[in-house]
């Protein structure tokens, strides 16, 4: 076996294991196993839409916008202003969480200060609009606006304590390779 | 989603028009950090489809609608954690157990950590922030969210 099979083999292995174990649910029939290659084409069909059009945009983010326009608006020392930028920023965005790591380090990368990238993470968790509006309707406005004000000074927490953490280690992120 | 599809497509446009060379270069580094993430994307879809197999809505709904109390709470703080839910199913299954009589604070307690705390994405996380650090992350969230579900529930 030659080594580029062998990384696919390492990179791919479980996939293939699991489409043997649906493959021969079908033929079986093994009803537990049918079920969850039906559930894994459900999220695989959520997920096969937004992750493309997100890496294109970030691709396309990662080749226009400068590192030094990312340091000076929401780099270390931008205070206020850059926790404002990330939460809008957070805000403004739609679609699961996981998502959003590979914009958060993207951001990281370019020079983006750690507080922001964690307090970015915790408002895209809770304070996304297109949810929110989506939980009013639902749960009504005051369990809303109390979970949104009862987020906010948390995730500003989370983010300062993460950042307190990473700044005694060296730490770098794993953005493209 | 509609809304991302015409971002993408503006943006595609505008940045075509503008640079085709760094267009390209752009659409190139992104598919490769696309091409990047699929295993350990695949690995936590395997994982989402199975747990969603083993704790189908209907018992989850069973469960926070019998647990009662710190068990209850503890339950929804469990639950939320570690599903994967989205937001239009989570949301109106949230109303329909409050309606049942499920108490508020148990239902604020599984929506705040089904939205921060991601259990079974962490080998996706932990592809971009390491593993001690998306661990930290979860756990200072599950904290958090305990927090931010417990208040909610005085003030409700």
């Amino acid at each position: 076996m030659n080594r580029t099979t062998f990384a696919l083999l390492k990179k791919y292995g479980l996939l293939l294991l699991f489409a043997l174990f649906v493959g021969f649910s079908h033929l079986l029939p093994f009803r537990a196993g049918l079920e969850i290659g039906k559930n894994f084409r459900m999220f695989l069909m959520e997920m096969i839409l937004i992750l493309p059009l997100i890496f294109i945009l970030i691709g396309l983010f990662d080749a226009w916008v400068p590192r030094e326009t990312i340091t000076r608006h929401v780099g270390p020392g931008s205070g206020v202003w850059g926790l404002f930028w990330v939460i809008l920023l957070a805000m403004l965005q739609a679609g699961p969480l996981y998502a959003a790591f590979p914009v958060a380090a993207l951001l990281w990368k370019k020079g983006c200060s750690t507080v922001n990238i964690f307090v970015y993470l915790g408002a895209f968790s809770t304070l996304k609009i297109p949810m929110l509006a989506f939980e009013v309707g639902f749960l009504g406005l005051k369990f809303s606006l109390l979970r949104a004000a009862f987020s906010l000074p948390v995730f500003l927490a989370i983010g300062w304590l993460l950042a307190k953490f990473l700044k005694s280690k060296a730490f770098t992120v794993s953005g493209d390779d | 989603m509609i809304g991302l599809i015409l971002t993408t497509t503006i943006v595609l446009g505008v940045s075509f028009f503008a640079d085709r060379g760094k267009t390209l270069s752009g659409l190139k580094k992104g598919a490769m950090m696309f091409g990047n993430i699929l295993p350990a994307l695949f690995s936590v879809l395997i994982l989402v489809s199975v747990f969603l197999y083993l704790v189908p809505p209907r018992m989850l709904s069973a469960w926070l609608g019998e647990g009662t109390g710190w068990f209850g709470v503890a339950g929804a703080a469990v639950f939320g954690s570690v599903s994967l839910i989205p937001g239009f199913i989570a949301f109106p299954l949230g109303g329909i157990l409050i309606k049942s009589g499920v108490s508020l604070q148990t239902i604020a307690v599984f929506i705040t950590t089904l939205m921060m705390v991601g259990v079974l994405t962490l080998p996706l996380e932990a592809k971009y922030f390491g593993w001690r650090l998306s661990i930290l992350r979860n756990a200072l969230s599950f904290i958090g969210a305990l927090v931010i579900g417990l208040l909610m529930g005085i003030f409700l």
